[in-house]
């Protein structure tokens, strides 16, 4: 099917592959946010995710490892941000700020001499005669194992948030640190044990991005999508279904430039790289412009929580 | 109640300090099953630390509690709900934007599934009289209904020994009446309870034994109904109190009026403001009382000009001033402190010279050609330090470096000093010391009879008994008319208050 030069098949498909990063990052991010602490190095451990996940796939040959190395990497990287957040309480947005400077700088040191070196390829799940049922064939049953990971991610993060003691938990510190610590939770390790998680879902995000998306290393490869991930989450309003709906919107502006160039559209790039910045700008004017209705905001993000007595 | 004579919980010296205080030193009593303990004493007496040593969230230094004969030493809250301790919290225990349930839920150890708990909510709730939806959002719910979810979140845990920490200070008198036959009916089905308060009569009317502290030690151990309110404040403050003398009330013109006033609340899950309307004469003192949460943290802020109106809606001296910002309406005779001392009424990490400038700026002479006299800013801190008996080091100390009661004289003095002709204070004496209070109180006066309009809005209602000319009440953002305060009992300003918020029919059915 062919609508205005545009096969929308192929693009509902590199929309879903194109989407993933985000996607992986905003829940990981999503639950961070959830639980009271606000890390806006999301940029950051996305790409210390790429540069270690297409070191090892790159070094061991082998995709899987690559995507481990990328959540390994990023949750370790995001330890620097618990440990100056949680144990020195310092300033979280300067922290997350901090955090991606150095992240970039780290990835393009640590990266020399990967580049122009093709990493060892991501392949498809096999569906068998799904893959050629025409039209849903080439959309839905050709992608790789991280695309449908991403999916489940979706659910388990919905059901661990809505359904499961852990993430009423989790909500109860994000909600009311102070409460949640009279009641006898240990604010600081559930704080910690969620930006691990979030660390972990970025550094994987990141390094679909080297290994899938582009696929190779060159410096600066995140290219601001950890801030539209960022954007998402408040998009969204800190609900999973809404992320996986902002990821595939925001995604899918971003599949549509190249898409609309191929089709000979005289649209500036530009607008359409700016589209999820503004989009985002406008849902949160609406947002709070509706009076009395919950924005979704954890009532303690953003703040450091030290048990003074 | 069974006089039941074997005793659930003893404490026997025990021991906590603080770097600078010791909060608890040598406390020892003991509770029997079935008993209702009072444990009492002033802001600052050790009350608090007491209990959290209890429930789990204290170590103690030294000394020992022994539970049903059992040692019993408690690392964290959790524990001492297993083994049958628990606790309803004066603050800082609920979730705005959880549901009643998960509430609940967040404080039990093993809760069942949210839809079982649902249920055994709705039960339990109806067997004490205390009903309750499990699936509304806390944030919704009034001061009275918001306590039952804490009540009701001990009560499904079975606990031995239930401690409450001054649970009536949000209450209207009827809610408090409900609470007290609740706690009757669980006392005598063997439940002890701790009950923590300074309010005398409630006391008197509700325990079985008493435990006075004062300074972190017990001064005395008695049976509350044989002892008057009088001799246990004294032994509660170990000093005789001066009641604030007023002088006849001699009223000038009308220096505030308050016509239609309607707004939003700008606070997330606030009330909003319904079509308040009242007017105040020099020298008087109007006294706003009302449960928490029913509008006078929005009132303050439509006062104190953070919060603008219509121009005609408020009138200073006949000027209309509802459109003007905080400062102009400094600068035109109207000084407003509001409830929160950390971050509303001071900035904490400044200097008392620095708050005190913060408002004292727009009114008195502090600058000249645009520059902060400073010396001049200096001097009336000082002089707010010396009169109102703020202990601290000096004016260069942060505020938030003063303790709750310190801080609240220091604010009360910045605004009662400035000779304004209207002052508008939410919570004068909230969390200040007895004497402390009286001395703020006796201010008060002293400014009314200078010639000042006050409007005070306190949820003590003997407090306001006592200093107040006229009397109103906030009901779910709308305002009373005002009534002279003399000649109104308990009995009418609860009924003023708006009942006990559907409390009553349950308890009936009960």
């Amino acid at each position: 099917m062919i609508i205005g030069g545009i096969d929308i098949a192929v693009l509902m498909a590199s929309l879903m592959v194109g989407s993933v990063p985000i996607l992986l990052a905003a829940l990981g991010e999503t639950v961070v946010e959830r639980s009271g602490v606000l890390n806006l190095g999301v940029e950051g451990m996305m790409i210390i995710g790429a540069v270690s996940g297409f070191i090892a796939a790159v070094t061991f040959q082998s995709p899987i490892l690559g995507f481990l190395a990328g959540a390994a990497c990023g949750a370790a990287f995001s330890l620097i941000f618990a440990f100056l957040v949680l144990v020195l309480q310092a300033n979280q947005v300067a922290t997350g700020l901090a955090l991606t400077l150095v992240g970039i700088g780290i990835s393009s040191l640590a990266g020399q001499g990967f580049n122009g070196i093709k990493p060892p390829v991501t392949g498809a799940v096999p569906m068998g005669p799904l893959r050629d049922i025409p039209f849903l064939g080439p959309m839905l049953f050709r992608h790789d194992w991280v695309v449908w990971f991403g999916l489940a991610m979706v659910a388990v993060t919905w059901w661990l948030l809505n359904r499961s003691r852990a993430g009423l938990i989790i909500r109860a510190v994000g909600e009311n640190h102070e409460a949640a610590h009279a009641l006898g939770y240990k604010v600081n390790r559930i704080r910690l044990l969620c930006i691990l998680f979030g660390g972990a879902m970025a550094g994987i995000g990141g390094a679909y991005i080297s290994l899938v998306r582009v696929p190779q290393w060159t410096d600066n490869i995140t290219n601001g999508i950890g801030w539209i991930a960022l954007a998402i989450v408040v998009f969204a309003s800190w609900r999973p279904g809404r992320v996986l709906f902002g990821a595939w919107l925001f995604g899918g502006l971003l599949v549509l430039g190249p898409n609309l160039q191929a089709a000979e559209y005289r649209i500036p790039v530009e607008y359409l790289s700016m589209a999820p910045y503004l989009i985002t700008i406008v849902v949160l004017v609406v947002m709070s412009a509706r009076k009395g209705a919950r924005m979704g905001a954890p009532a303690s993000l953003g703040q450091n929580f030290h048990a003074s007595r | 109640m069974t006089a039941a004579t074997d005793e659930l919980l003893r404490l026997e010296g025990l021991t906590r300090a603080y770097p600078g205080v010791i909060a608890n030193s040598d406390v020892s009593f003991t509770i029997r099953t079935g008993e209702i303990h009072a444990l009492l004493g002033e802001n600052g007496a050790g009350k608090s630390t007491l209990v959290k040593m209890i429930y789990g969230l204290v170590r103690p230094d030294q000394g020992r509690m022994l539970l049903s004969g059992r040692p019993y030493a408690p690392g964290r809250p959790a524990e001492a709900r297993r083994q049958g301790v628990a606790m309803v919290f004066q603050h800082f225990s609920l979730f705005e934007a959880l549901t009643v349930a998960e509430n609940v839920a967040l404080g039990m150890e093993t809760p069942p599934p949210l839809r079982i708990l649902s249920g055994r909510i709705r039960e339990v709730s109806e067997a004490y009289g205390l009903p309750l939806d499990p699936a509304r959002h806390v944030g919704d719910l009034s001061a009275g209904e918001r306590q039952r979810v804490e009540i009701i979140r001990c009560l499904l845990q079975d606990p031995k020994l239930l401690i409450m920490d001054e649970p009536t200070s949000v209450l209207t008198p009827q809610e408090v009446e409900i609470l007290f036959g609740t706690l009757r009916q669980l006392a005598a089905a063997g439940t002890s309870i701790l009950y923590i308060s300074h309010k005398l009569e409630e006391i008197r009317s509700l325990c079985d034994e008493a435990t006075i502290l004062r300074r972190g030690r017990v001064v005395a151990t008695c049976t509350p109904r044989e002892r008057s309110a009088r001799e246990m404040a004294e032994l509660m403050v170990g000093a005789s109190l001066a009641v604030p003398s007023r002088s006849p009330a001699t009223h000038g013109a009308v220096a505030l009026q308050v016509s239609n006033l309607s707004r939003p609340s700008p606070i997330p899950f606030g009330t909003p403001l319904r079509e308040i309307s009242f007017s105040l004469a020099k020298g008087e003192i109007l006294g706003i009382a009302g449960v928490a949460g029913n509008g006078q943290d929005e009132l303050l802020l439509a006062l104190s000009g953070e919060l603008r109106s219509a121009p005609g809606a408020i009138t200073l001296n006949g000027q209309p001033i509802g459109a003007a910002g905080p400062a102009q309406r400094r600068k035109a005779g109207l000084v407003a402190a509001p409830e929160d001392r950390y971050g509303h009424a001071a900035a904490p990490d400044m200097s008392l010279t620095e708050n005190a400038w913060l408002t004292a700026g727009a009114r008195m002479p502090l600058s000249r050609n645009g520059f902060v006299s400073w010396g001049k800013v200096r001097d009336f801190a000082k002089a707010v330090i010396r009169d109102y008996d703020v202990r601290t080091p000096g004016p260069d100390v942060a505020a938030r470096a003063l303790s709750g009661g310190n801080l609240q004289k220091f604010l009360m003095g910045r605004e009662l000093q400035q000779g304004a002709d209207v002052i508008v204070i939410n919570q004068p004496t909230w969390g200040v010391d007895a004497a402390a209070a009286s001395a703020i109180r006796q201010k008060i006066l002293d400014c009314a009879a200078a010639g000042a309009a006050v409007v005070v809005i306190s949820q003590d209602l003997d407090e306001l008994m006592e200093i107040a000319d006229t009397f109103a009440v906030l009901n779910a953002g709308r305002l009373t008319a005002p009534r002279p305060i003399q000649g109104l009992d308990t009995e009418q300003i609860g009924l003023m208050m708006g009942g006990a918020h559907g409390m009553e029919e349950a308890h009936l059915a009960n």
